[in-house]
């Protein structure tokens, strides 16, 4: 099956220091994909360079191939916020709008156009229940996102990533400031969506890779050293460093 | 810190007992100093508020509530004098209100550029510049007006006197400008770019997300700019005293008018007796709006600091 992200020889620079060296990389369609390595290896920065979320940092200069479904996403034709549709974002940290939560869902149809009231309610209700917290805000549509506890406001960040109906998922540390519950609902809920979506994760958390992701991919100071099956990255690592690194000798 | 610099070496430490009464009523002797001076603004705020009480209220005692705050002439020197300062109170209003017509949404859209859209280097020039405008006297705008915007409006209205409410509103809504861009781009940069990029990762385009979610998270602080400008606005006196044309009219776009504060400055000088008295009531009735208004603000403020 032709991958939805095909990644080919790429390199970026913030200012003159590297951050990604030469990173090639294909991202299966309907798989969990994480992306693993210790602080500052550039994984985060990979992800979103995936959806371009790196075009706002000043600065930086890329290089190389990124394809999605065959679309070179660095071409000058391509439009940004038509690639952000198809490619979401979850951030490390819980950012709802401090909007109610319906106002939070609706964000992204309502920029896209959608004003029918019916249709976005709609798209609100699918969107929740998608990403499994409709029954626990249904009565409090209305009220801010911000008076709920960060795993749910999480969740409302990713029923809001789904509202758009994107093709692929990036989650960026999702769970990181989150306690072992959420965490655990948040799991079970990547596991659900990849019946649905392309998913990508980056996670600093070993066991999390292992529990939800099909594919694993190890960086070290901005160099991809291995990809490949997870199980099969985690009981027979090609790479001592990869090795060391699962088997917890640094990072 | 302190403490290293005054510490006593060992061998002086016979001494030290003294030393530290003396240090104990220095302290003392600070404190009451402080609070002195903490004090005094407050007893200025009593004292004027107060004075104005008295002073103010009684020509309204002798004039009637009613007459003098919904009376439509003013006639302070006539033999028959009339005092209905509601000329004065709708011109204050309407003036205040136009000015804010036009200069909040220059004054926001300046923020929003300064604080989002511009190059930085762009930013480094318009941020002082704007910042000028507030240290420029308001002697100086009611010149500039006189000399500019008077003349101006009188040909391109076809006026026989270019001196109007329309001059004031436009001078009043440079003025108001600085305070408005300042404290709403304030508010503007203080939104959390977590907000902006989750927007911008759902493919909202730059202007989309900040109209849609950077302004929205800085509402109280907008409103704060919005009303500090109001403040501004409704006790300016000596640059609209210079293009209002300052003739008792109810208030129309191209008629010469009278503020609430020009109208004291105009006649104190001359005045004797009731209108004098009629002067500190018009004074009083300013003071009440202000102080509504600052209470307001302080409201917004409180709110935005919470929420």
């Amino acid at each position: 099956m032709e991958p939805v992200l095909s990644v080919k020889g790429l390199n970026l620079y913030y200012g003159s220091t590297q951050a990604l060296k030469n990173v090639s990389i294909d991202l299966p369609e309907k798989q969990v994909t994480a992306l693993i390595g210790p602080s500052g290896c550039g994984k985060s920065t990979f992800l979103k360079t995936l959806d371009r979320m790196n075009d706002l940092v000043p600065g930086v200069t890329i290089n190389g191939s990124v394809q999605y479904r065959g679309l070179e996403i660095y071409a000058p034709d391509v439009d940004v916020t038509w690639l952000r549709r198809q490619i979401g974002m979850v951030f490390q940290k819980p950012n709802p709008f401090p909007m109610s939560i319906y106002d939070n869902i609706a964000y992204g149809p309502r920029t896209h156009g959608v004003r029918d009231r019916k249709h976005l309610d709609e798209i609100v209700e699918k969107s929740l229940r998608g990403a499994a917290i409709w029954d626990e805000v249904k009565d409090r549509l209305k009220k801010s996102a911000l008076g709920l506890s960060g795993g749910q406001q999480q969740r409302i960040c990713i029923a809001r990533a789904l509202a758009v109906e994107p093709d692929v998922l990036l989650m960026d540390e999702a769970t990181s400031a989150l306690d072992p519950i959420s965490t655990s609902k948040i799991e079970d809920l990547i596991a659900d969506l990849k019946n649905t979506y392309t998913i990508v994760i980056v996670t600093h958390n070993m066991q999390q890779a292992t529990r939800v992701s099909d594919k694993c991919a190890f960086f070290l100071l901005g160099e991809l050293v291995e990809s490949g099956d997870t199980g099969q990255m985690f009981s027979m690592p090609r790479e001592k460093r990869t090795e060391d690194y699962i088997t917890g000798r640094f990072g | 810190m302190s403490m290293n610099i005054l510490s006593i070496p060992t061998h002086f430490k016979g001494s030290f007992g003294r030393q530290k009464h003396v240090r104990k009523a220095l302290e003392r002797v600070m404190h009451g100093i402080f609070f002195f001076f903490g004090i005094v603004a407050v007893g200025f705020v009593l004292l004027i508020s107060a004075y104005l009480i008295f002073s103010g209220l009684p020509a309204i005692r002798e004039i009637g509530l009613r007459n003098f705050l919904f009376g439509t002439v003013w006639k302070s020197t006539a033999a028959q004098p009339e005092f209905g300062i509601l000329p004065f109170l709708l011109t204050s209003v309407y003036g205040t209100a136009g000015a804010m017509l036009v200069g909040v949404p220059v004054g926001f859209m300046t923020a929003m550029f300064l604080s989002k859209v511009a190059p930085r280097p762009l930013a480094a020039i318009v941020r002082p510049a704007v910042d000028l405008l507030a240290g420029i006297p308001s002697v100086v705008y009611g010149l500039i007006g006189m000399i500019v915007l008077v003349p101006t409006i009188r040909s391109v209205f076809d006026l026989s006197d270019g001196a109007c409410l329309l001059a004031a509103i436009l001078v009043l809504a440079i003025m108001i400008l600085p305070s408005i861009v300042s404290v709403s781009e304030t508010a503007l940069n203080a939104v959390p770019k977590e907000y902006e990029d989750a927007s911008l990762a759902l493919g909202a385009t730059e202007i989309e997300t900040y109209f849609r979610v950077s302004a929205p998270a800085a509402k109280s602080g907008i409103a704060a700019a919005i009303v500090l400008g109001i403040g501004r606005a409704i006790g300016e006196a000596m640059a609209i005293l210079m293009v209002a044309g300052n003739v008792a009219n109810m208030p129309t776009l191209f008629s010469s008018v009278t503020f609430l504060t020009t109208a004291i400055a105009k006649e104190m000088s001359y005045s004797s007796g009731l209108q004098r008295q009629a002067l500190f009531s018009i004074a009083l009735v300013l003071f009440l709006f202000i102080m509504l208004i600052n209470i307001g603000l302080n409201l917004l403020l409180k709110r935005g600091k919470e929420g």
